[in-house]
């Protein structure tokens, strides 16, 4: 289990001469869960930005599964598997939970442009999205209009929407940012779940999260990689004390 | 899988449908009426604007892409299908119409690949500039009369059988038309390419995420909204007879916008209402002294609409009619 899927090298990005991500070489183990850690501001976002070319970078490159993919465009970076979430809840507020998952899986059928065919025909990815939903627990909010959910079930919702694509590699950025402890439990055990057979590289600062899912972690400061490993050795790590965990330490 | 939900919501969507299909019927024998009781070339004219605002509120209300540049295409559907039905003595009506159409649709992609990358007001700007340049050239060019306008369009015989120069005949036609265009804007809203475009207008970036290119699913909204306000301004030109600057013109392209937000945008009839309302207004005003008052009293409206009426009128009769009759 030493095979690279996703990987970085000297991956920079300026924004008006101010660098949020300077030279960051990343290197993430298919099938692990790997933590990317760090202050707020360190650049976290914007590598995943980078990685699934919401941005373009500034120097450097991305490699997915050995095969450059700067050059495409997001769109196409998601149909390889590389299937990103946002730091604020991404669902479509105004759509039923069930819809939400519904339109992940619309691809397959191919007909997202027939624009003359009655939406009834996705009615066939009814049952599809169902099993996801309940994969997440939340079969019986399917009919709600999403808005109305708790903010703990929208990133339940995301998720199952992001599986819905069968990612090969998940990136999650906060996904238990702002819950509440049980909430936070939820999500973990959903994750921990949806990894399996799946790569993973969140962003997390929930140190308890990090340590009980983690397999790897990347601690990164001011846009530079200041340390990487197991929890153990990051930990211990008298740089990362300073620039992280010193301030984080109330919370371990 | 929880089949029961499913079922539930399967029920729920008939009921609905049920009482859209009764509406539409009602509608539908009003407007087969109307031309007994009502003037037929004022309702043709109500139905042409009517499927220009259509065309021009699956853009707004259904991708949120505000275009300020609709009326070159109104104005290019009149222009060509005027143009081909005068110099083409031959041409049927529904073939000079088509021609008007296609060009339409062409310049709408054209515009549609120069602008969609661009979000909010930049989008509208471009539009505005290149409606602009369309706008110049049609003053300039040879073919469209300047600012006499082109004269002498023949209604001719419809597929070379039916006389449209009876102004009944003609309304039928028309209708037909306008029924084509505003079932063709309900089906793309109610479509698999529909939920895309729903989604898109609620969160791009997610979206976008989700694997979809984002831009290619707008430039399809954007031609064939182009396409059907073409086809509003090519049929217009046949039941008046001429085509003029008028309808390039960007108050025009501001006017839509008003029709559309008087009768609410994002939903399937409030655009026709908000044009009804207009033409109305035109038509009521336009003899008296108030008519040069018109642009002040449509501007009046138009600030009441956007202070008051967010919705618009048929958006607050759907509230009012969910909130209290349920
Ligand atoms: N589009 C942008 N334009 C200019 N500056 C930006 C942009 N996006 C991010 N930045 C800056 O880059 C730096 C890194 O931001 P980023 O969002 O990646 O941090 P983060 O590690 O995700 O922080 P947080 O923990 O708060 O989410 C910040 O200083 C931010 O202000
Ligand atoms: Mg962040």
């Amino acid at each position: 289990m030493s095979n690279v899927i996703l990987e970085t090298r000297g991956l920079t990005k300026e924004f008006n001469g101010f660098t949020a991500v300077d030279s960051v070489d990343l290197q993430v183990q298919q099938g692990h869960i790997h933590a990317l850690i760090g202050p707020n501001g360190a650049g976290k976002s914007t590598v995943f930005n980078l990685l699934t070319h919401f941005l373009p970078a500034t120097r450097g490159e991305v490699l997915y599964q050995g095969q450059v993919i700067a050059k495409l465009p997001p769109n196409r970076i998601a149909r390889l598997g590389l299937v990103r979430s946002f730091q604020i809840s991404a669902v479509f507020g105004q759509m039923s939970v069930l819809e939400n998952v519904r339109v992940a899986l619309q691809h397959q059928l191919g007909t997202s442009f027939h624009f003359w065919k009655s939406a009834s025909s996705l009615n066939h990815l009814n049952q599809q999205a169902m099993q996801l939903l309940e994969s997440v627990d939340l079969q019986d909010f399917a009919m709600r209009k999403t808005v109305e959910l708790p903010y703990g079930r929208k990133r339940a919702l995301e998720l199952a929407t992001t599986l819905a694509l069968e990612p090969t590699v998940m990136l999650l950025d906060e996904p238990t940012q702002g819950m509440g402890h049980e909430d936070v439990e939820r999500v973990v055990g959903l994750i921990r779940k949806a990894a399996v057979g799946r790569t993973v590289l969140m962003v997390e600062h929930n140190l308890h999260v990090v340590s009980s899912l983690c397999d790897r972690i990347t601690v990164l400061a001011r846009g530079s990689v200041l340390a990487e490993g197991d929890y153990a050795t990051v930990s211990a790590n008298p740089l990362v004390r300073e620039a992280y965990m010193g301030k984080e330490a109330e919370h371990v | 899988m929880n089949t029961a939900t499913t079922h539930f919501q399967d029920a729920l969507q008939r009921s609905q449908q049920r009482k859209q299909l009764y509406l539409g019927l009602a509608l539908l024998t009003v407007a087969l009426l109307a031309p007994f009781v009502a003037y037929p070339v004022f309702l043709m004219k109500l139905l042409c604007f009517a499927l220009f605002a259509c065309a021009f509120n699956l853009l707004l209300g259904y991708v949120g892409l505000l275009s300020f540049g609709h009326a070159a295409f109104l104005g290019t559907g009149g222009y060509i299908t005027g143009w081909l039905l005068t110099r083409y003595s031959s041409l049927t009506p529904e073939l000079g119409i088509l021609g008007g159409t296609l060009a339409a649709t062409l310049l709408g992609l054209l515009f549609g690949v120069l602008a969609i990358r661009r979000q909010g007001i930049y989008f509208a700007m471009i539009t505005l500039a290149l409606a602009q340049l369309t706008f110049f050239i049609y003053l300039q060019a040879p073919f469209t009369g300047g600012e006499n306008g082109l004269h002498g369009v023949p209604r001719g015989q419809l597929f070379g059988l039916l006389d449209l120069k009876n102004d009944l005949a003609m309304y039928y036609f028309v209708l037909a038309v306008f029924l084509f265009g505003y079932l063709l804007i309900q089906r793309t809203v109610n479509s698999p390419f529909g939920q895309i475009l729903r989604a898109i207008r609620e969160n791009e970036p997610r979206a976008l995420s989700l694997g979809y290119n984002v831009n290619a699913y707008k430039l399809l909204a954007f031609v064939i909204s182009a396409g059907l306000a073409g086809l509003a301004g090519a049929t217009k030109t046949v039941v008046f007879q001429f085509a003029s600057l008028t309808d390039a013109h960007w108050h025009m392209s501001g006017e839509v916008i008003l029709m559309t937000l008087l009768g609410g945008v994002g939903t399937l009839l409030g655009p026709v209402l908000g044009s009804s309302l207009v033409v109305w207004l035109h038509h009521a005003l336009g003899g008296s002294v108030l008519g040069s008052w018109m642009s002040v009293i449509l501007g009046s409206i138009f600030v009441l609409c956007v202070l008051l009426f967010r919705a618009g009128i048929v958006g607050y009769l759907q509230k009012f009619v969910q909130r209290n009759l349920r």
